[in-house]
């Protein structure tokens, strides 16, 4: 497949359990060879998406394309072509690393000549090499993660849909396994993750951000930090925080603050001749007027933690800004 | 349909069960202990019934009626009574079903009118043994009389002759010893492998929903029938072998008779399974708990394979509504089918009902198993 040709798209991808939306008209577009982050809170619908692409669940409404073939009507051939990773780890604990990969091995048809070989590589890849005989039960969440990643790649599938593969795994770990991904892709497999670790973020290619089954933003990490917050973030160290969390978010021209360690991060909008924002230094005098013990505010380069926290935030503490 | 798909499922299906120990003992003890308990514990003879005698006379020819009640080996002297009371009190506390009183004038009856009545008192709470007793009771007077016949012709040196008697010489075909276990033994058979096959593939599908490997396993090409076909070939060579067991230690334990032939066995056992093997797996796929799925299964096999198989209470004597339900209960056919083999030697020919029953099944199971299971996670 040529790098950068499309290889999976979705259409109004919706889907509902009963009057509950999971995934609220979704469209995509993944170009061949990229890892896209899919990214949101927990219950934004992440799993279901992904579910729905590997044909594990059928859509309510909309349709999409999985490596050029309908997850609806071409489901089986959806499958032959993906590799799979479900959030909840799910090989056999009670078989050994060497029997899971021979079973799935058989499962995707890799060819007999080619087992042994492709075998091998995943245990290498794992880093398994001398525990090939371990059950799975004994091995620990690095290496059992790393395993499913081996078993969902074994017939060499040109897209890759890993649920939140990482969570659950200690930091070193994480690390590698983003390795690994990144080894994939350079391969040109097309790779779907998604992540509740927002430092995983700056890992991807593009990044799809999800919120209450809707989709967001999509664009890569420098993107979304360069267009999607809506003003200036600055960094603020004041005392006590709640009062001047309170405060902050009443005062016009205020496009998000929240809570940053020990400072605020406050998104103020630019200055435009018909609205009545306030500058930074207007916010310090403010707060220190109503009591708060109020620094000097900095302008700061936006993470994307604090593009995700402007666009992912509860309805309750949405604020009306112009 | 792959057939390298299909080998990987029943490969990767046959290493779960040897490091299953809760599999290993439904394939492998349950038939055991089932074979035991069963095979020993259901007998519907009755041997020896606990018998209490009031005996209000107490002479010679008094006493040589019990002896031959007691020698008749079908009654066990369990307590002598000496007060009327007694009897009624012997009965309530379970000492003896059976009450035999002699009165107090009997031999002066027997010498004077050439006969004379004693009376039998049966607890008949219940039916089926109270029948049997009686047949019994009946049966040892009748020995009773003749001795005493014979005793009375020789002591007045007449020739014991018959005169008018019409002698009964009963033959009794396919079972000849009367021996209830022959005919009880080929339905535990069946039983047992009704209960162990079906509780074994209960717990194929939802195994794999419970333990959260469902998910990736039908997100691989596999289809419906290969999981099937894979998932039931391992269990099917544990069914097997469990039938082997059970068949062999009828023959040659309990020593049923077996006058058929290997091949009508062979045929009509690998039909059962078929049968047993797919509800189990139709339970299995539709509830998605292996406690839940392994409780419908028993509920399925158990009640209907022991009360309407024909195994202990016998189809024919059932009113006409019953008899029609049980055509629906497929242990009834492979009962009768294993009677036949077993007892009478019978062949396809002579049970093509019961195959032609059993056949359908099978047909009907493996259909519906094969589109029960949906590769979807709602």
């Amino acid at each position: 497949m040529n790098a950068g040709a499309p290889v999976m798209g979705g259409e109004g991808l919706t889907r509902r359990f009963g009057d509950f939306v999971a995934v609220d008209r979704l469209d995509l577009n993944i170009l061949s060879g990229e890892v896209v982050g899919f990214l949101g809170p927990n219950g934004a619908g992440k799993s279901t998406t992904i579910r729905m692409l590997c044909g594990l669940l059928l859509p309510s409404a909309g349709s999409a394309r999985v490596a050029g073939y309908d997850i609806r009507t071409q489901a089986e051939a959806v499958r032959e072509h993906i590799g799979y990773m479900s959030q909840r780890f799910s090989l056999y604990n009670d078989m050994t690393v060497r029997e899971n990969l021979r079973f799935f091995a058989g499962m995707y048809r890799v060819a007999r000549s080619e087992r042994a070989q492709r075998m091998k590589f995943a245990i290498r890849m794992a880093g398994l090499e001398g525990r090939e005989n371990a059950l799975v039960r004994t091995l620990a969440g690095g290496w059992k993660q790393r395993l499913a990643l081996g078993c969902a790649i074994l017939h060499r599938p040109p897209v890759l849909f890993l649920d939140e593969p990482t969570s659950g795994v200690e930091p070193e770990a994480r690390r590698r396994f983003w390795d690994l991904i990144h080894d994939l892709a350079a391969q040109g497999v097309t790779t779907l993750v998604s992540t509740h670790y927002m430092d995983e973020a700056e890992y991807c290619n593009r990044i799809a951000l999800i919120d209450r089954g809707r989709l967001v933003a999509m664009g890569s990490p420098r993107e979304l930090r360069a267009h999607e917050l809506g003003g200036t973030l600055y960094a603020l160290r004041c005392q006590p925080l709640g009062a001047a969390l309170q405060l902050t978010l009443t005062q016009p021209g205020v496009v998000e603050a929240a809570i940053f360690g020990d400072r605020l991060h406050v998104v103020l909008a630019p200055p435009g001749p018909e609205s009545a924002s306030i500058t930074a230094d207007e916010l310090i005098i403010r707060l220190r007027q109503a009591g708060v013990d109020a620094g000097q505010a900095h302008p700061v380069s936006p993470s994307l933690e604090d593009v995700f926290i402007r666009l992912v935030s509860p309805p309750h503490q949405n604020r009306n800004h112009p | 349909m792959n057939l390298r798909r299909l080998f990987a499922l029943a490969w990767k299906e046959s290493l779960q069960i040897w490091r299953d120990p809760r599999s290993l003992a439904i394939a492998l003890l349950m038939p055991l202990m089932q074979m035991g308990i069963l095979g020993y514990g259901v007998s519907l003879d009755i041997k020896r019934v606990p018998l209490c005698v009031f005996d209000q006379e107490n002479s010679q020819q008094s006493r040589a009626m019990v002896n031959s009640f007691v020698a008749s080996g079908w009654f066990r002297l369990s307590r002598r009574l000496v007060r009327d009371d007694d009897v009624r009190d012997a009965m309530d506390r379970g000492s003896c079903s059976a009450a035999l009183v002699i009165p107090v004038d009997f031999s002066r009856r027997l010498s004077q009118h050439g006969s004379a009545a004693v009376q039998a008192i049966f607890d008949a709470t219940d039916v089926n043994t109270t029948n049997i007793a009686l047949g019994y009771a009946q049966g040892a007077l009748a020995l009773a009389s003749q001795q005493m016949y014979a005793r009375w012709a020789a002591a007045h040196g007449v020739a014991a002759t018959r005169v008018g008697q019409v002698d009964l010489e009963p033959g009794t075909w396919f079972n000849e010893t009367l021996d209830s276990r022959n005919f009880i033994i080929p339905g535990v058979v069946a039983v047992i492998l009704a209960l162990v096959g079906a509780q074994l593939t209960s717990l194929t599908i939802s195994r794999e929903w419970e333990r959260g490997t469902m998910e990736q396993l039908i997100s691989t090409p596999v289809t419906a029938l290969e999981v099937m076909l894979g998932k039931l070939l391992p269990y099917f060579a544990i069914g097997m072998l469990d039938a082997g067991f059970c068949l062999a230690t009828a023959v040659f334990w309990f020593h049923v008779p077996f006058r058929g032939d290997l091949f009508t066995l062979l045929i009509t056992t690998l039909l059962f399974l078929v049968v047993v093997l797919g509800i189990g797996y139709l339970i299995s796929v539709r509830i998605r708990s292996q406690l839940g799925a392994s409780q419908v299964a028993l509920l399925l096999t158990m009640l209907p394979a022991n009360l309407l198989s024909g195994y202990t209470f016998p189809i024919d004597q059932m009113p006409g509504a019953i008899q029609t339900l049980s055509l629906v209960v497929y242990a009834r056919y492979y009962v009768s089918i294993l009677r036949g083999v077993f007892l009478k030697g019978s062949t396809i020919d002579d049970l093509w009902f019961p195959i032609a029953g059993l056949s359908l099944y099978a047909l009907l199971i493996l259909w519906l198993a094969a589109r029960a299971f949906r590769k979807r996670l709602d």
